[in-house]
């Protein structure tokens, strides 16, 4: 698996895994989709796109995954599909993120992510890949 | 948590001693059991509120502390703005003003029992609840700006409640100093659909009654008794408070740099109180705080409704709304000075002892009804705050029973369907939107919050008044 969630005490910890740093910041977003609800059943019907930049990749990571969130609140969403490009210095992201809007029925949603925080905030290389991890707020 | 690096200074009363950059020392309200099973990381993040400038006495956690962002959960820290003393969003958190209000029914249990079924299904169709809910009302961006600035004031003057209800919230309902042009674009349009709406996680609405009475006068000024029904709202800011807290993390991060202000952890971001980035934060925190007491004024609306379809004899009245994940100014003595303080609560609820001018006048002589939430199938309960805790610790309670099991070990040990086919043996009703989010929110995953409480009560940080159990959970 190239994502996956992490214990913390109260809340949940998200984290991707890449070969490339980009691919680790999409798997960070299945990995944070995948706690609301299994991917698998979410159709990547709609493309909304999304522009971050932070001061450093770490604070973009966690920008990156709060405004998929916003995105998904405001339009009533979800995804599971992801794609970024990453400028070289790391502070600036242009990428998109597909999904479908939420249906109860369907989606078996567990519960909703509010926010991706400055927790357990990693993103570099470990064992040869890249890895970008945080916690996030449920 | 390592017990031996403790100074013990009473039963109940744990001190971490002031070393290194700490301004005041630590103090931990627990009982010996409790203290044993928190987590390293509480020190860690006691310690570091500690070193922020300008707090007063202590840096303080509640029996039920966990960790959590910057500020433990059950954290307080009081500052004072004269002394360099800052405003963090640590100590707020993401979901401002989350915060429970009760209700009283005029029910009994006898009365109640036999109408449950019908009344747990229409709360559950009426309060919007889970992911993606959307509430009754639609508002635009110039009206969720008097949402920000009234709070639930804003919610009676558009028929969500009576006048009366206001004098049984905090700040009566409305918080001074709310700017709702320092609160983000993003974070008011999030908000259009969201009043009034439960949201998820450990949110929910219950019917409760009153199973134990501890204190039968200050159960008498909170009107009720033993078998009194009383329905239980927690909920917060939705994703407006989540939003401001995204927003203002950055800004106060760079605060804390140009100040110079040492933090060791990103979600201690702070800045003075008397600076202009700590001003606009305080004011887009009000501003969060009253979105929260908007949003629980309309679903206290809804509960009324649906008493009045199903139970018309209800006479449905406010006993308390509190919140506790706030920034409130207060006055408070330190060291026989009488002082203006920012008391940073993050899980943590307010309890002021009697005679304060907060409380509403009816029960200014017992002192203000804390409100603890238990979780779902476990209990409740109402302790009334005093003139000890306000001494001890700024007037401040526990606010839950704390996580004893992470999100990932509750989903793998618990499944939702058997914990809703067990409560229901036992007498209890959950309608709920998602199984998964059940098993996440087991009673087995939190902390026994009767060990909690009566660290509390011990401690004399409150005192008990009633017990309460829960006859319907509605959750997200």
């Amino acid at each position: 698996m190239n994502y996956e969630t992490f214990d913390h005490e109260a809340d949940i910890g998200v984290r991707g895994y890449g070969r490339t740093l980009e691919e680790a910041f999409e798997n960070a977003a299945r990995a944070m989709f995948s706690v609301m609800v299994d991917l698998e059943k979410v159709r990547p019907v709609k493309k909304f796109q999304v522009v971050a930049e932070a001061p450093d990749v770490e604070t973009l990571l966690v920008e990156w995954l709060n405004q998929l969130l916003a995105i998904a609140d405001l339009e009533g969403y979800l995804f599971s599909d992801f794609r970024v490009r990453i400028s070289k210095d790391g502070t600036r992201l242009e990428g998109y993120a597909l999904g479908e809007p939420v249906d109860r029925e369907r989606h078996e949603i567990s519960v909703e992510v509010k926010g991706a925080t400055y927790s357990m905030l990693e993103v570099g290389k470990e064992d040869g890949r890249y890895k970008a991890q945080c916690v996030v707020d449920v | 948590m390592e017990i031996k690096s403790l100074e013990r200074k009473g039963e109940y009363e744990w001190e971490i001693p002031k070393t290194g950059a700490m301004n005041v020392p630590g103090k931990i309200f627990a009982s010996r059991r409790l203290i044993e099973e928190m987590d390293e990381k509480v020190r860690e993040q006691i310690t570091n509120v500690a070193c922020l400038p300008g707090i007063q006495k202590a840096s303080l956690a509640m029996p039920d502390a966990h960790w959590g962002y910057g500020f433990p959960i059950g954290g307080v820290g009081a500052f004072d703005p004269e002394e360099g003393g800052v405003i963090c969003m640590g100590g707020i958190g993401f979901d401002i003003s989350c915060g429970v209000r009760t209700l009283r029914t005029g029910l009994s249990l006898e009365e109640v029992k036999p109408r449950i079924e019908e009344l747990a299904e229409a709360l559950f169709r009426k309060v919007p609840a889970g992911l993606g809910s959307k509430g009754k009302l639609h508002l635009s961006m110039s009206e969720i700006d008097e949402v920000l600035r009234g709070g639930a004031v804003w919610a009676v003057e558009q028929g969500y409640g009576y006048e009366e209800d206001l004098e049984y919230i905090e700040e009566r309902g409305r918080m001074e100093g709310a700017r709702p042009e320092n609160v983000s674009h993003m974070a008011k349009k999030r908000q259009l659909h969201e009043v009034g709406t439960l949201g998820s996680g450990n949110h929910y609405l219950e019917v409760q009654y009153v199973s134990e009475v501890y204190d039968a006068e200050a159960a008498r000024a909170y009107g009720i008794e033993k078998d009194s029904v009383v329905i239980s709202v927690h909920c917060g800011s939705r994703a407006l408070g989540h939003q401001i807290g995204m927003d203002y993390i950055k800004e106060l991060y760079k605060a804390a740099k140009k100040y110079g202000i040492p933090i060791k952890d990103r979600e201690l971001a702070c800045a003075p109180i008397n600076s202009p980035e700590g001003e606009k934060y305080f004011s887009a925190v009000a501003a969060g705080i009253n979105c929260a007491l908007a949003n629980r004024q309309v679903i206290a609306h809804l509960v009324r409704q649906v008493f009045q379809e199903v139970m018309p004899e209800a006479e449905v009245e406010m006993l308390y709304d509190i919140s506790h994940n706030t920034c409130k100014v207060e006055e408070h003595l330190v060291d026989g000075e009488r002082k203006t303080l920012y008391v940073h609560r993050k899980g943590s609820t307010r309890a002021l002892g009697p005679g304060r001018k907060e409380i509403p006048r009816a029960y200014r002589d017992v002192g203000q009804p804390v409100l603890i939430g238990g979780t779902m199938g476990t209990c409740s309960f109402i302790l009334r705050g005093t003139s000890e805790g306000l001494e001890k610790a700024f007037g401040s309670a526990c606010h839950g029973a704390g996580r004893a099991k992470s999100r990932r070990q509750a989903k793998r040990v618990f499944r939702g369907e058997r914990i809703i086919r067990e409560l229901r043996q036992r007498g209890i009703i959950i309608k709920a939107h998602s199984y998964a989010g059940v098993a996440e929110e087991a009673p087995g995953a939190y902390k026994d919050v009767v060990e909690v409480v009566d660290a509390v009560h011990n401690a004399s940080l409150a005192k008990k008044v009633v017990k309460l159990k829960p006859l319907a959970c509605i959750k997200g």
